[in-house]
């Protein structure tokens, strides 16, 4: 099923990501091995000028291969009319076993290459390549998945059956069934509310704190509270957002809220929240690792305005699960 | 905030720059856009036909019946017993059940196949007395060129002639699945076709009142009636959308050596400098430019030139397609015969096949680019200047 013009775009931008993870894996090896910015050698300055072709390169490969998530599940969805069984996205994900998978890993390319871009950016401030050496050994660490990602890729669409009828949403997130997505759809709503906005308040409380007092524990605490709330907010979005948007307490889907029929507000939560959950990863990482010489004055400004971009996508992830309670028709608590 | 001034501020010089040195050297850059624009143009048409013809057939296929049963003898598709009408309205939640008759008819006068069909009783507006037709709009085209209303057909069981009067014609609107289509009476269809009452029907068609019992019915009427085979919408639409999709991807898969070839194009023009642009780095870098922002220029100038000719490409192929109705693309993904189809297509452009298409172009454009554009940037001063 290759032949298909969304799918021959995908396998474009995965081959691109394969060629880009091989090449940029060898040059991160070698350059781990050689780097040594307090040297005038000539392997040196070729070394250096090599960098500004790679982060080139590689700046727009990974902002690719993140729009490259978004346009997966959308066709996902599409593609779901093809197949005996499937209304949504996860249908489609289901035809063959390496369409969970390659999803997957796309979603962990997506958190690495924005993780990437942020080191990138900040690197780019100093003048004496302050962040070269942990963002090439990023690179080293996110090779391994790239390529993997566009392999599972090319696995998934070359072994697209029509012939195979596949497993409905409804079928898989049912709190009846068994499997992790059974586990998540039969937590209580309560409880998943709970942590849902208590999670969000206190990211708040620690936003707050980390602009008042910055300081590393403050970003630190910020940033992987933030990383550990996208797993709280995935599990409150399975077990309670999505009924609320169903109107139905039966349906948990994560997929079909991606649906024209609600309105794509599955867009409106998953974008602020992955936006969010990435930035809070980056400010983790930049404040854990010692800050270069270089970067004094301009690291604190940077991981700033990061927090509040942070916080702010948060907020608006929170207005929109707000929105969806707000307008469903389902009374679950009396 | 004064960082992200400072940054802003940083690319619009840099990209007021770009674009003066874009103007000085504007022949060379004027035919890269238009090779481009060609390309995206072409894929461009591909994919806005091929979205286009698919939602044409969705659109008409949505009042279609639910389910279609047909009676298989030795695997092949054979009349249905006239009894078998009544046997499915006993499957509680099916309505309007009924036998329906149709036919292909080979017109050996001018070698078109033609549809004979006898409209449903569910559609008052389509009822015909014996004597009367209602054709599709390129059986009009071929049959009754001179528009006396009048259509002659030569019987294939025993060669007599039926004389039909043309009552009207099918609107525009469906005529990607009524072009080659005849309605006559049941009486003359039995006639013309030597088919008696009892022989039965072509097949049958049946609606479910809930959607979301659709499938229970198929299984239903399938243990039911062991010979028949049960065809629900969804799997004519299914059908639909996979021929049409793959239509438009083989003919893109084609293009796709087009596209290699605008690659290597692009790579060619970037790498070759001439002499006065590689003069012009060595003074902007003798200047104070470092590798950065030479690179950053060079980008801007990549970015330029794909936006313009995304946009040219885009809004020509929406031309193309709505206004001069694809002319290029139709035999290849509409399928042919001798009875075509000519459908004016409801204009209709989605997100995710422009983002489909920005992949396909841009981005092999800029790979292809990148590498040139860093070798022109990391040339020393001296070097050039020599």
């Amino acid at each position: 099923m290759i032949f298909d013009p969304v799918v021959m775009a995908l396998l474009l931008v995965a081959s691109l990501g394969m060629a880009g993870a091989l090449a940029g894996g060898l040059f991160a090896a070698q350059l781990l091995r050689q780097w040594n910015p307090a040297s005038g050698d000539a392997r040196q300055i070729a070394l250096e000028r090599r960098t500004h072709l790679a982060a080139t390169v590689l700046r727009l490969l990974l902002l690719a291969q993140m729009a490259a998530l978004v346009l997966f599940v959308h066709n996902a969805d599409r593609m779901a009319i093809l197949f005996t069984g499937a209304m949504c996205a996860l249908g489609t994900l289901n035809v063959n076993a390496y369409g969970m998978p390659a999803f997957l890993l796309m979603m962990a390319v997506f958190f690495l290459a924005a993780l990437w871009l942020l080191v990138d950016a900040a690197d780019r401030e100093g003048r004496d390549y302050p962040l070269t050496r942990l963002k090439y050994g990023l690179l080293l660490m996110a090779a391994p998945v790239l390529l993997a990602s566009g392999i599972l890729q090319w696995l998934y669409f070359l072994n697209l059956d029509p012939n195979v009828i596949t497993s409905c949403c409804s079928k898989l997130f049912t709190p009846e069934g068994s499997g992790v997505q059974a586990e998540l759809s039969a937590l209580p709503p309560a409880s998943a509310l709970t942590a849902l906005f208590g999670g969000l308040a206190l990211l708040a409380g620690l936003a707050a704190l980390a602009s008042w007092r910055p300081g590393t524990l403050a970003y630190a605490a910020y940033g992987l509270s933030g990383t550990l709330f996208f797993a709280v907010a995935i599990v409150a979005i399975i077990s309670v957002i999505s009924p609320y948007i169903y109107d139905t307490p039966v349906h948990h889907c994560p997929f079909c809220i991606l649906k024209p029929q609600y309105g794509f507000i599955g867009y409106a939560l998953y974008g602020p929240l992955f936006g969010a959950s990435a930035l809070a990863l980056g400010v983790a990482l930049l404040a854990l690792w010692p800050a270069p010489a270089s970067l004094h004055d301009a690291l604190p400004h940077r991981m700033r305005r990061m927090t509040v971009l942070s916080a702010v996508l948060f907020a608006l992830f929170a207005l929109a699960n707000l929105y969806a309670i707000a307008t469903s028709d389902l009374i679950l608590f009396h | 905030m004064s960082g992200w001034k400072q940054w802003l501020a940083r690319q619009r010089y840099l990209l007021d720059f770009t674009v003066a040195a874009m103007w000085r050297r504007r022949w060379r850059n004027l035919l890269l856009l238009l090779v481009y624009a060609l390309v995206v143009f072409l894929l461009a048409s591909v994919l806005f036909y091929g979205s286009a013809l698919r939602r044409d057939a969705a659109a008409v296929l949505s009042e279609a019946p639910e389910v279609t049963v047909q009676r298989i003898v030795l695997g092949r598709h054979a009349l249905s017993p006239p009894d078998w009408p009544d046997r499915l309205r006993g499957i509680r939640g099916t309505r309007q059940v009924q036998g329906r008759l149709w036919g292909y008819y080979y017109d050996r006068a001018n070698g078109a196949n033609y549809t004979i069909m006898v409209p449903s009783h569910f559609s008052p507006e389509h009822s015909l007395k014996p004597g009367e037709a209602i054709v599709g709009a390129a059986v009009k085209r071929l049959r009754d060129e001179r528009g006396l209303g009048w259509l002659h057909l030569l019987s294939p069981a025993d060669n007599r002639l039926l004389r039909l009067k043309i009552v009207r014609t099918l609107p525009a609107e469906s005529e990607l699945v009524s072009a080659d289509l005849i309605l006559v009476s049941e009486k003359d269809f039995r006639r013309f076709f030597h088919l008696k009452p009892e022989d039965g029907f072509t097949d049958i068609t049946l609606r479910v009142r809930n959607r979301n019992e659709i499938d229970t019915v198929a299984a239903k009427i399938s243990t039911l009636l062991p010979q028949a085979r049960v065809i629900t919408r969804r799997d004519i639409l299914r059908t639909y959308e996979n021929l049409f999709s793959w239509r438009e991807g083989v003919v893109l898969a084609m293009l796709a050596a087009a596209l290699a070839a605008f690659a290597i194009f692009a790579f060619d023009k970037a790498s070759g400098l001439s002499a006065e642009e590689r003069r012009e780095i060595g003074v902007l870098k003798a200047l104070g430019w470092d590798t950065r922002d030479v690179m950053a220029m060079k980008l801007w100038e990549g970015m330029l030139v794909s936006l313009l000719a995304f946009l040219f490409g885009v809004v020509a192929a929406w031309l193309h397609i709505y206004m001069f109705d694809a002319g290029v693309l139709v035999p290849v993904l509409k399928g042919w015969s001798v009875l075509y189809p000519q459908v004016a297509l409801t204009p209709h452009v989605d997100a995710l096949q422009l983002a489909a298409l920005a992949f396909m172009t841009i981005v092999p454009f800029t790979a292809a680019t990148l590498v040139p554009v860093w070798k022109a940037a990391i040339t020393d001063p001296d070097v050039v200047m020599r």
